[in-house]
C-alpha cells in the first residue's frame, strides 16, 4: 500500500494504539518500584522461595511436556487416523476451559472419593496445596502450546528424509535421534519456552490446587490483597523480568534463519 | 532378483495394481509411464516404504514384504536429492555406514572410491544447501551407494537437473552400474532417458503394467495404444487386416468405429514417414495422397501434418528435405512408407 494513501496512516495509528496499550501498562509497572524496594524484595525470603517455586514447578510442567507431547506431536504430523481431528480437538481445549476450573477438575479426580485419587495418596502423592498439585496444573495449562509447536516443527521435516535414512540402513528411532529431532530441535524448544512461560504466568488454575506453597503470581496475587499495590509491584517486577528473559529468547529463537532444508 | 508378485497398493484415490515384475540381477531396468501413473508409489513399495494391500516382494530369493525399510537392502535416490541439510556432504554419504557393518577401512574405501567415481571430492565439507542440482545428485547416489545396497531405486534422478547437466549425471549412471555390479531400477516419464540407460524396462499406466520387454522392444512394437502414445509413436490409426493386406481406417480420435471388434491398432513413427511433391513413390512403399494442413517448427527440426481423406499423418521430414521438396502449408503432397515400418496390433 503506498504510503500517501491516508489509509495507511489509519492503519498506523491503530497499530500504534494496540502496541501502546499492551506496552504502557508493562512500563508503568517495571518503572514503578524503586531500587531500594527491588532490592529488598530480593532479600525477602517469600518472594525468592514463591519465584523459585513458580521456575521450578513452571520447568517441569514443560519437561514433562517435552516427555510425553513429543511423540504425540510426531505422531500427529506424521499419520492420519480415525479421530486425529478428534485427539487435536482434545489437546486444545485447556486453552479454552476457563482457569479455576482446571484446578477445580484436577482437585476432584485427586480426592479421597475417586480411584486416581486413591491410588495416588497410596502412593503418597497429594495434589491438594503440594508441588506435585501446581505441576499437575501447569503441565494441563502448557501441554497445548508444546504440542502445537512440535507438530510444526515436524511436519516441517520432509518424510522423505525419514524414508532415506531408513532405506540407508537406520532404525525409526535411529531416524528420529539423528534426523528428525536436529532438523526440528528449534520448534521443539521454543515449544518448550511457550509452555514454560504459560505455565509460570498461570494464577487461577494454581490458586484452587496449591494456596500454599505460593508461587510467584499467588504471592503477588496476596501482597496485593493484604498490603497493596506498591507491596506487589517489586514481586511483580522480578517475575516479569524473567518472563521477558524467557520471551527474548523465544525471539531469538524465532528470528534466527534456520539451516535451508 | 527382484520379484514383484501380485502387488497391490491402495490408498484414498489411488490403486496401483496388481503388478507382476521380475528384474534381473544386475539389470539397469527402467519403469517409464506418465505423470501420476504409480511409479513413484511403486518404488516406494518395494523399498518398504508405503504400506501394501497384498502381493509380495522378493530381494535375491528373500521374502522382504514383512521387513521394515531398513533391512530390505534396497537404497533409495529421490529427484529432489533429499540430502540431509543439518550435514555436510561427507556426512550425507557416510550416514548409512556405521548401519551397515563396513569397518572403518572398509568405509573409508568405499568412500574414496566413490567420491572418485563421481567426481566430488571437492565438495565434502560443504553443506548440501551450497551445492547445484547436479552436484547434489552425485551426493545423492554416492549415499545410496556406499552401503551396497542390493537394489538401487532411482525416482526420476535427472528430471530436476538443469538439462545442460543431465548428460553428465546419465554418463555418471551409467558408469556407477558398471562399477557396482548393483541392479538398478529407475523411474522416469522421459523416454529418451530409457533408450539411453536401459536395457529392458515396463510402462505403467493408470496403475497397471502395459508392457514389459527390451527397451527397443517397447519403443518399436508397442503393446497398447497408451505405451505407443507414451513412446511418442504420433501416427496411430484404426485399421483393418484382410488378406495380409493392412487398410488404415481411421485415426483413434476419431468416433470409435460400432462394431469395431475387428479393428485393430496401426502405428508409424514420424520419422518412417516420407513426404514428396513427386508422385513416384520408392519401390514397394504404401502411399497416400494429401496436403500439407500445418508445417511446425519443433526443437531442432519440424513436423508436417498431413491430411490424407480422413486420415492425419505427422512426419519429421529433415530440414533438407523440407527445402528440397518445398513443402509448406497447402502443399499437395505424396507420404509414404515401408509397409515394415507399420506396427500392427
Amino acid at each position: 500500500m503506498h504510503r500517501t494513501e491516508p489509509f495507511f496512516w489509519c492503519l498506523l495509528a491503530c497499530g500504534l494504539l494496540v502496541g501502546g496499550y499492551i506496552v504502557l501498562p508493562l512500563l508503568e509497572l517495571m518503572t514503578s518500584s524503586t531500587a531500594v524496594d527491588l532490592r529488598q524484595s530480593l532479600q525477602d525470603g517469600d518472594v525468592m522461595r514463591s519465584i523459585r517455586l513458580s521456575i521450578l514447578t513452571a520447568g517441569a510442567a514443560a519437561g514433562i511436556a517435552f516427555l510425553f507431547g513429543t511423540p504425540l506431536a510426531y505422531l500427529l504430523a506424521r499419520h492420519d487416523f480415525r479421530g486425529k481431528r478428534f485427539l487435536e480437538a482434545v489437546i486444545d481445549l485447556p486453552i479454552v476451559i476457563p482457569h479455576p476450573v482446571v484446578g477445580i477438575a484436577f482437585l476432584s479426580i485427586a480426592g479421597r472419593g475417586h480411584w486416581i485419587g486413591q491410588v495416588l495418596q497410596d502412593a503418597g502423592l497429594r495434589l491438594l496445596g503440594s508441588p506435585a498439585g501446581i505441576i499437575a496444573v501447569l503441565t494441563f495449562v502448557g501441554m497445548p502450546f508444546y504440542v502445537h509447536s512440535a507438530k510444526t516443527g515436524f511436519e516441517a521435516v520432509a518424510p522423505r528424509l525419514e524414508k532415506i535414512s531408513r532405506s540407508l540402513g537406520a532404525s525409526l528411532p535411529g531416524t528420529l535421534v539423528r534426523i528428525t529431532l536436529p532438523l526440528a530441535w528449534r520448534s521443539l524448544l521454543s515449544g518448550i519456552i511457550m509452555c514454560g512461560a504459560r505455565a509460570i504466568s498461570e494464577f487461577g488454575a494454581v490458586v484452587v490446587v496449591a494456596y500454599h506453597p505460593m508461587t510467584a503470581p499467588v504471592l503477588i496475587y496476596e501482597r496485593f490483597e493484604g498490603y497493596g499495590l506498591k507491596y506487589s509491584q517489586p514481586v511483580a517486577f522480578w517475575l516479569v523480568s524473567f518472563c521477558l528473559g524467557l520471551f527474548f529468547l523465544l525471539r531469538v529463537l524465532a528470528l534466527r534463519k534456520p539451516t535451508a532444508t | 532378483m527382484i520379484h514383484v508378485e501380485q502387488l497391490s497398493v491402495r490408498f484414498r484415490d489411488f490403486h496401483l495394481g496388481k503388478i507382476d515384475l521380475v528384474v534381473e540381477k544386475g539389470e539397469f531396468f527402467v519403469l517409464m509411464g506418465p505423470t501420476g501413473a504409480g511409479k513413484t508409489v511403486l518404488l516406494e513399495a518395494v523399498a518398504g516404504l508405503v504400506p501394501l494391500e497384498s502381493g509380495r516382494i522378493l530381494i535375491s530369493g528373500v521374502d522382504v514384504t514383512r521387513l521394515p525399510p531398513e533391512r530390505r537392502g534396497v537404497g533409495i535416490v529421490y529427484q529432489d536429492q533429499g540430502l540431509f541439510p543439518h550435514m555436510d556432504v561427507r556426512g550425507n554419504i557416510v550416514y548409512g555406514l556405521k548401519f551397515c557393518g563396513a569397518g572403518r577401512m572398509e568405509g573409508q574405501q568405499r568412500l574414496e572410491r566413490l567420491i572418485d567415481l563421481l567426481g566430488i571430492a571437492h565438495l565434502l565439507r560443504r553443506l548440501p544447501v551450497n551445492l547445484s542440482g547436479g552436484e547434489k545428485q552425485r551426493v545423492a547416489l554416492a549415499r545410496a551407494l556406499i552401503v551396497q545396497p542390493h537394489v538401487l531405486l532411482l525416482d526420476e534422478p535427472l528430471s530436476a537437473i538443469d538439462p545442460g547437466f543431465r548428460e553428465d549425471i546419465r554418463r555418471a549412471l551409467k558408469r556407477l552400474h558398471r562399477a557396482s555390479g548393483t541392479t538398478f531400477l529407475m523411474v522416469t516419464h522421459d523416454f529418451a532417458e530409457a533408450l539411453s540407460l536401459a536395457d529392458r524396462g515396463a510402462v505403467l499406466h493408470r496403475g497397471a503394467l502395459e508392457q514389459t520387454g527390451p527397451i527397443d522392444q517397447i519403443f518399436r512394437a508397442p503393446a497398447s495404444l497408451a505405451v505407443a502414445e507414451f513412446v511418442g509413436m504420433k501416427n496411430l490409426f484404426l485399421a483393418t487386416v484382410e488378406n495380409g493386406h493392412v487398410r488404415l481406417a481411421r485415426g483413434t480420435d476419431a468416433a470409435a468405429p460400432s462394431g469395431g471388434n475387428h479393428f485393430r491398432h496401426a502405428a508409424i513413427r514420424p520419422e518412417d514417414l516420407v513426404v514428396s511433391r513427386a508422385a513416384a513413390p520408392p519401390q514397394g512403399a504404401s502411399t497416400y495422397r494429401g496436403t500439407v494442413s500445418a508445417v511446425v517448427g519443433c526443437g531442432f527440426g519440424h513436423e508436417v501434418y498431413v491430411q490424407a481423406g480422413d486420415l492425419v499423418f505427422t512426419a519429421r521430414p529433415t530440414r533438407r528435405a523440407l527445402m528440397d521438396e518445398q513443402i509448406c502449408e497447402g502443399a499437395d503432397v505424396f507420404i509414404s512408407f515401408d509397409p515394415a515400418a507399420l506396427h500392427v496390433w
